[in-house]
């Protein structure tokens, strides 16, 4: 091993994480094992050039988030995350599960609530939650289909366990840079790539489009689907135009569309043209000045109507926020139970619900010890970790958690496992969680290999968000074995059929040549 | 294709084009101003600058802020750096239609755009390397976008623009201190040695005009640019018939053109500033009926009613 990794070990067992690619005393997991050796053989030059013609690419091809009005490209550091195959297989089937529970929770929700007549949930969980939306109670979304698109966050704690730590089946962002991060380090790190077979994750835009095209409203034959964005100042706005570009779909701003008589239209070149499936990239809020927010320009009046009348598909359904309201998450254990019938794959990390007494009097007692976060919150925004906050603000929290206990839920401060990044001249043990994204197209969930490995930048940090500092890793799943093929389904090829070519056999490309040397 | 997505690509047309134009003229002009005493500098400044649509804010104004003006400023849409800002915005703004390559070349020349000392040693060098990045973006268009509706708005702005720009060059003959010749108003258009080659031998001025008028081959003349719009137009328009009304964009560019080609030389040279000032306002005319026609929408969130 090179010296870039001198005293890795060190600082490793000192952050009391769980290390991803080496276990104590400095031996590579066998995942990492031709990681390893590829990595032993570069030196400090060679790493930095290749991490700083990343950053280079990123920045050129606009692979960036917007910051503060400032376009950022994302860091993305030259070590991938990679998970084993049997690691991959429990999450894969951890985060299908969970969705599939999650999409009969909404479901429920938005019609019989069944759950709460059988008593699994209070009454009250739901109706306070800020992103219930009675707007949408007792509609059936078009194409049957509430969480098209999930993206579930997963830890992995000091015994190396993965915990789900929150679910997001609003408006999940992050896919975009999975897919970039592959292509950046096939260029990056080639030599890491031929050792061992990496599940490919560039059958997403593909898969993404099947999905939203499947659940078009009933009786479309060639449904047109669009990506719907706020515009060129949200912070994922290159994710919005590289999925319709990839789709090689319209992304339309709120202005291109008109609704009329539960139909949404665009207005093209050509005049208005109908619009099938929208998959929103606009939190609920914003969609409907009619329903939602009046003042809100981002949005079409009358989309909700529409939708509600399945004139259109709105992905991800409206009101699904719901299901991410964290105090609904210390419930999704007992939800998977309800609805599937069966034991929770990924367990959940432990949750105190701020509104039960006994609970709130415990926490309130160990606020240093703990991490409280509000349940509506994302980004990590308002959340705060009790260990590393001053005096002030857990008096300021103290204050705010009971004055809404339902507002807020604490974790114990999870130490995230982590992976070896570069930092100044050598690689350092830096926390990361992990993003796998899910689509479901009502008959089958399916999870795209891998996904977002976001990585605290900062030594010691635990916040991985890109809006505080954060980076991210190319996520690699390892395919079963070397023998295995990597496609996870054959490829649609070119079916060659019998040799009848329309070219005459004598013109092939020789002669073309030989004709040009003539000249 | 979206209304709003086909704004952004003529405009993209649009802005490169100007971008190019303005470098080029601006190359030229650099070498006539830099011999001149300071008092003129400052006149033919200002009157330069007249003619590229923009005005002095203050009298002070010399090269230093002429360059400022046409080169580096990023907040005027007149400028180089304005332009190629403006047209990498509207590529970011239409960027899952335009080809990546070509928004990527979009994207670091924006990037590049303050890598340039800005005196005037440094312009030379930024307008030349603002020559090859537009050729660039040319080329990328045409090579890795589909000839589609949206290349064919891209390809209408790019040949409006060039029209205007072209006009505007032979508009500074007026400059008459700074003594431009036509031999540097060729140059300016990169025109000077397809000229040589056509006329060979002997010609003057008014040849030299004829050329950047009419030439029915060279690509940056008005009349072929004009065409080039007019065939966009045409495209984008498949509606028209053997008889009847053409749309007004067709219209006005086909009355520009036929006005040039179908009146003699002498006749243009008389009233020649007269005569590029019509076609920069037949230019603009037909930027606005194409708004009219393509990208009109109601801007304001309309309320039509709802069956609930």
């Amino acid at each position: 091993m090179s010296d870039l990794f001198e005293d890795y070990s060190v600082a490793a067992e000192r952050t009391g994480a769980y290390d991803e690619m080496f276990a104590p005393r400095q031996t590579a997991r066998p995942s990492y094992g031709h990681l390893a050796q590829a990595l032993a053989g570069l030196d400090l030059t060679d790493v930095t050039s290749r991490a700083d013609s990343m950053a280079r690419t990123f920045l050129d091809k606009g692979v960036t988030f917007d910051y503060a009005g400032e376009e950022r490209p994302f860091p993305l550091d030259l070590v991938p995350r990679i998970i084993s195959a049997g690691d991959w297989d429990v999450l894969e089937r951890g985060v299908a599960q969970r969705v599939r529970a999650l999409e009969a929770f909404l479901n429920d929700v938005y019609s019989k609530m069944a759950v709460v007549a059988d008593g699994v949930v209070p009454r009250r969980l739901i109706t306070t939650s800020k992103h219930f939306h009675r707007q949408v109670h007792g509609f059936e979304p078009a194409g049957g289909v509430r969480v098209h698109i999930s993206g579930i966050d997963i830890v992995r704690d000091a015994a190396g366990t993965f915990r789900v730590l929150e679910d997001n089946v609003r408006v999940p962002s992050g896919v975009s840079y999975v897919l970039e991060n592959r292509r950046a380090m096939a260029k990056g790190l080639p030599e890491a790539f031929s050792q061992q077979p990496i599940r490919p994750v560039e059958e997403y835009p593909r898969r993404l489009l099947s999905t939203l095209r499947k659940t078009a409203p009933a009786g479309v034959d060639e449904p047109t689907v669009v990506v719907l964005t706020p515009g060129v100042y949200n912070s994922a706005y290159f994710e919005h135009t590289l999925l319709a570009g990839l789709m090689g779909v319209e992304l339309v701003e709120g202005r291109d569309l008109i609704c009329r008589g539960n139909r949404v239209y665009m207005r093209t070149t050509a005049g208005e043209q109908r619009v099938d499936v929208i998959y929103k990239r606009i939190d609920d809020d914003f969609l409907d000045p009619l329903q939602f927010r009046s003042d809100s320009m981002l949005g079409c009046p009358g989309l909700v109507n529409a939708a509600r009348a399945g004139g259109v598909t709105i992905a991800n359904a409206v009101g699904n926020g719901v299901a991410d309201d964290k105090l609904v998450y210390s419930y999704v254990p007992d939800l998977i139970r309800y609805y599937l019938g069966e034991e929770p794959i990924v367990a959940n990390v432990d949750t105190y619900r701020l509104e039960e007494d006994d609970a709130r009097e415990e926490v309130l007692d160990r606020l240093d010890e703990l991490v409280v976060k509000p349940v509506d919150g994302s980004g990590g925004k308002g959340l705060v970790i009790g260990p590393s906050a001053t005096r002030e603000e857990l008096d300021t929290l103290r204050k705010r958690v009971l004055a809404d206990p339902r507002g807020w839920i604490a974790q114990p401060v999870l130490q995230l496992s982590t992976v070896p990044t570069l930092s100044g001249d050598r690689f350092g043990p830096r926390h990361v969680d992990l993003r796998p994204f899910a689509l479901n197209d009502g008959d089958d969930v399916w999870v795209l290999p891998g996904g977002l490995t976001r990585v605290a930048l900062k030594e010691g940090s635990l916040i991985v968000n890109s809006s505080q500092g954060g980076g991210s890793k190319d996520t690699w799943v390892l395919a079963q074995s070397p023998d295995v093929p990597v496609e996870a389904e054959p490829r649609h090829s070119i079916s060659i059929r019998e040799r009848t070519s329309v070219w005459p056999v004598e013109s092939n490309w020789r002669d073309r040549q030989a004709e040009q040397q003539q000249q | 294709m979206l209304s709003r997505i086909a704004e952004s690509l003529f405009w993209i047309g649009r802005y490169v084009e100007r971008a190019d134009g303005t470098a080029r003229i601006l190359d030229v002009h650099l070498e006539r101003l830099n011999h001149l005493p300071a008092a003129d500098q400052r006149s033919v400044a200002q009157e330069l600058l007249g003619v590229m649509g923009s005005r002095a804010d203050a009298d002070e104004f010399g090269l230093t802020e002429l360059l400022q003006s046409l080169a580096f400023d990023r907040t005027n849409a007149t400028s180089i750096a304005g332009s190629l800002a403006a047209a990498r915005e509207n590529a970011r703004r239409a960027r899952e239609t335009v080809s990546s390559s070509l928004w990527e070349c979009l994207n670091t020349t924006y990037y590049g755009l303050s890598q340039h000392r800005k005196d005037v040693v440094g312009t030379y060098r930024f307008c030349n390397w603002v020559l090859e990045r537009t050729a660039m973006v040319r080329g990328l268009a045409d090579t890795t976008m589909s000839h589609d509706e949206g290349w064919l708005f891209l390809v209408l702005g790019r040949s409006l623009e060039r029209a205007d720009m072209t006009a505007r060059m032979l508009s500074t003959r007026e400059v008459h201190t700074a003594g431009m010749s036509w031999v540097n108003m060729l140059r300016c258009a990169g025109a000077y040695e397809s000229f040589l080659r056509t006329r060979r031998t002997a010609f003057d001025e008014g040849h030299a005009a004829e050329f950047l008028l009419m030439d029915r081959l060279f690509p940056r003349s008005i009349v072929y640019a004009l065409r080039d719009a007019d065939d966009a137009l045409a495209k984008l328009d498949p509606s028209d018939t053997r008889v009847g009304f053409i749309n007004d964009a067709r219209r006005i560019v086909g009355q520009a053109r036929t006005f040039l080609e179908f009146h003699r030389t002498d006749d243009l040279m008389v009233e020649l500033p007269e005569h590029m000032e019509r076609v920069q306002k037949a230019v603009a005319q037909t930027s606005d009926a194409v708004s009219r026609k393509y990208f009109n929408r109601a801007d304001e969130q309309a309320w039509v009613g709802e069956v609930s």
